[in-house]
């Protein structure tokens, strides 16, 4: 006979069942599995768009930036190389917290009908981004070579860098995702609030034309110090460990708050969605 | 030696050792409230006072933006007792046991509660209060396709869906070809499931499910999808789930599959167990409480075109259907329906059923193709010819539904009527079976002597 299950109202962080969430690790595979699939099924380049959207995007920056407003000046590698390597984290990071965000309202049918634990939905979002995060990682090791900047020592950070990158699209996302599901708002505002964000974020500029001043107030950007860590990493610069730490501080905070607003909505989502 | 009287056994029902045998679910004073109209509940934390400060800013604006929410469940909130300052009483301090191997019907009208206590049971959602004590894995089918997804084939559907429903990979792998041979989808198993029929993904969704082999199972009615074939070897399979040891929990609007598979039945009215019995004795008392449907006809009917089409009255032989009625083998069937379209309806038709047993016998539509149904009161009628029936009592379904099946409004055991035995019924006893066919066949005799009528074995 099988040891009894109780099942109750729930309180606190009991309800995220973070047990539950390793045995069902199948499903999160899975369901990073279909995304991935689905996202380019029908489309006739197939994953090939997960190259051409960031190498287009990039292509359009530079001509704006680079060329016409002399950003090219300002950094002292290939503006292209630079933008690029901004850019791939970036999109990992925008990508996923929308994905995350909508997850929850794509999958109703599964979250009304299924038992599992609800973590599983926006994490697992998250996979399409990584895949096209790897993608477009070949594409930036080709330009490397193609511009002669070297591979440094610093890219055995990569790694860790891939954390601190996860640490802060899942601390976002999680708290997107539970906040989106209350609030069907968030859906139109998110996009909003991520276009702002990339004009915060030193994807374009490096952070040393903005006025000392501000630098600690950007560093609780999530991701502005993994993006400048990546990029210095890439582009064989010194890493500013400082400003990293900070941004992964300010993403562990993101991760507690998202994890404790989704904890506080798991418990109704079948009911609200 | 009748064919309808079906062998099926009820052991926990009728012996005393029930109340001994382990007690698999255990519900005491289950509760859940659902908050009306709002996307909120009560009961909040100051902590979640904090995220809803912006939040009710949000929703006043998304109340004015649009008019109204429907909440989780699709509740018809007129009983005064289970609404409260806003909130609504969908179970009410409900409790029970369910010895393990034993398979519980719950029925009971829309609104009852049957879907929320099968969430409760199924985990998708918390009481509000009381406890769930459960024992073993719970595998549930509460929808259809619940795990699918259109663009992506049989074959990793049945991954994901497996998955989904608890499964790992490997006891995917071990049951796949027993899911695939019991689905009856081999040829299909890398099409895409969007281009499956909805009979196909019932079968699908039910073999997993089924393969699963949880030590509870809650089966919502996702049967009624799938033909009458598959239906009998679904419930086939829940016996035998049922025989291995394991529990069911079948919630159904089916009568004829409900008495035919439970060992005990739950009828639950206004959020409260009304009765639990032997089935015979709960589904009369089912069909007690589903009499008066003419008052309250979204209680009985269901699907999405319930609130658009509203059966207000049906009629056998001009008789008002809400008491008996006996017909004489001699006279045809009359069935008629009013009711009210709320606004046009296009490629409409109305359809009748009737029903022996569970069996469903026959379908008839009001018109030889959907036409256009305009708003306003409408009436419909089918009449079958005398003599079809056997003698015995019938029930009668009725619905509406537009082209493609997708928008339909359908509520069952509406009325009943009983063929009444005839004088010559009396005197032809080996005329058995359901329906009766008019005339007879032919014999012709071959004189053995005759060579060449006698097949020679080469």
């Amino acid at each position: 006979m099988p040891a009894p299950t109780y099942l109750r109202a729930r309180r606190g962080f009991a309800g995220l069942q973070l047990r539950a969430l390793w045995s069902h690790r199948d499903l999160l595979w899975l369901l990073a599995a279909r995304d991935v699939k689905v996202r380019y099924k029908q489309a006739v380049l197939g994953a090939m768009w997960a190259l051409i959207q960031p190498i287009a995007t990039m292509v359009v920056l530079h001509l704006f930036f680079g060329r016409l407003l002399d950003m090219e000046e300002r950094v002292a590698v290939p503006y292209p190389v630079f933008l690029f390597a901004g850019l791939l984290p970036w999109n990992l990071f925008a990508q996923s917290v929308t994905a995350s965000s909508n997850a929850l309202v794509a999958n109703a049918a599964m979250v009304r009908k299924v038992y599992f634990p609800r973590l599983i939905v926006p994490i697992a979002s998250t996979g399409a981004p990584i895949v096209d995060f790897l993608l477009a990682l070949g594409v930036l090791f080709g330009m490397m070579l193609w511009f002669g900047t070297g591979f440094g020592p610093a890219l055995l950070l990569l790694p860790f860098l891939a954390a601190s990158m996860m640490i802060a699209v899942l601390g976002v996302g999680l708290l997107m995702s539970a906040i989106t599901v209350a609030y069907r708002d968030f859906r139109h505002l998110l996009p909003f609030m991520i276009q702002l964000l990339f004009f915060l974020t030193p994807v374009i500029y490096p952070s040393n034309i903005v006025p000392e001043r501000f630098h600690a107030w950007l560093a609780l950007n999530p991701m502005q110090g993994v993006i400048e860590a990546f990029r210095a990493a890439v582009l064989n610069q010194p890493i500013d460990y400082a400003g990293w730490g900070i941004s992964t501080a300010s993403a562990l905070v993101f991760m507690a708050v998202g994890l404790s607003v989704f904890q506080r909505v798991e418990r109704r989502f079948a009911d609200i969605i | 030696m009748h064919p309808a009287a079906n062998p099926v056994s009820n052991p926990a029902a009728h012996s005393c050792d029930a109340a001994d045998a382990a007690v698999v679910i255990r519900a005491t004073d289950l509760t859940k409230r659902y908050r009306l109209g709002a996307s909120t509940p009560a009961g909040q934390t100051l902590g979640e006072l904090i995220y809803t400060g912006i939040g009710t800013a949000c929703q006043r604006l998304r109340q004015a933006i649009t008019p109204t929410r429907p909440t989780a469940e699709a509740i018809e909130p007129t009983d005064p007792h289970r609404v409260r300052r806003g909130q609504f009483l969908a179970l009410d301090r409900i409790s029970f046991d369910v010895p393990r191997g034993q398979v519980l019907g719950v029925i009971g009208r829309n609104g009852a509660g049957k879907s929320t206590l099968l969430k409760l049971l199924s985990r998708i959602t918390d009481p509000t209060s009381g406890e769930v004590m459960l024992r073993g894995r719970v595998g549930s089918l509460l929808e259809v396709g619940t795990g699918f997804h259109p663009e992506l084939s049989g074959r990793e559907n049945i991954f994901l869906n497996g998955a989904v429903l608890g499964m790992t990979r490997r006891e995917v792998r071990d049951k796949f070809d027993a899911i695939v041979e019991f689905a009856e989808i081999d040829k299909f198993l890398d099409t895409p499931v969007k281009r499956y029929s909805s009979g196909m993904f019932v079968r699908l969704a039910f073999a997993v499910a089924a393969h699963l082999e949880p030590e509870i199972l809650l089966i919502d009615e996702v049967l009624a999808v799938g033909d009458a074939g598959f239906q009998r070897k679904c419930l086939g399979k829940m016996h035998g789930i049922a025989e291995g040891g394991r529990t069911v929990v079948f919630v159904s609007h089916d009568m004829g599959a409900v008495q035919q598979l439970c060992d005990r039945v739950m009828v639950l009215e206004g959020g409260r167990i009304d009765t639990i019995d032997e089935p015979r004795a709960a589904v009369a008392r089912y069909l007690e409480l589903t009499a008066d449907w003419r008052d309250e006809p979204a209680s009985v009917f269901r699907g999405p075109l319930t609130d658009r089409v509203r059966f207000e009255g049906l009629w056998i032989n001009d008789q008002d259907s809400s008491e008996p009625v006996v017909i004489h083998p001699d006279q045809p069937i009359d069935l008629r329906v009013a009711g009210q379209a709320a606004e046009a309806i296009p490629a409409y038709r109305t359809t009748f059923s009737v029903f022996r047993d569970g069996i469903r016998l026959l379908t008839q539509h009001d018109a030889a193709l959907p036409t256009d149904l305009p708003a306003g009161p409408f009436t419909a009628s089918v009449q079958l010819p005398s003599h079809l029936l056997r003698p015995g009592g019938y029930t009668v379904c009725i619905g509406g539904y537009r082209e493609g099946m997708q928008d339909y409004t359908w509520g069952v055991d509406l009325a009943r009527f009983t063929v009444a035995e005839a004088w010559s019924d009396q005197f032809d006893p080996v005329n058995l079976g359901l329906i009766n066919l008019p005339g007879h066949g032919k014999r012709s005799h071959h004189s053995t002597a005759s060579p060449t009528s006698t097949p020679v074995a080469a």
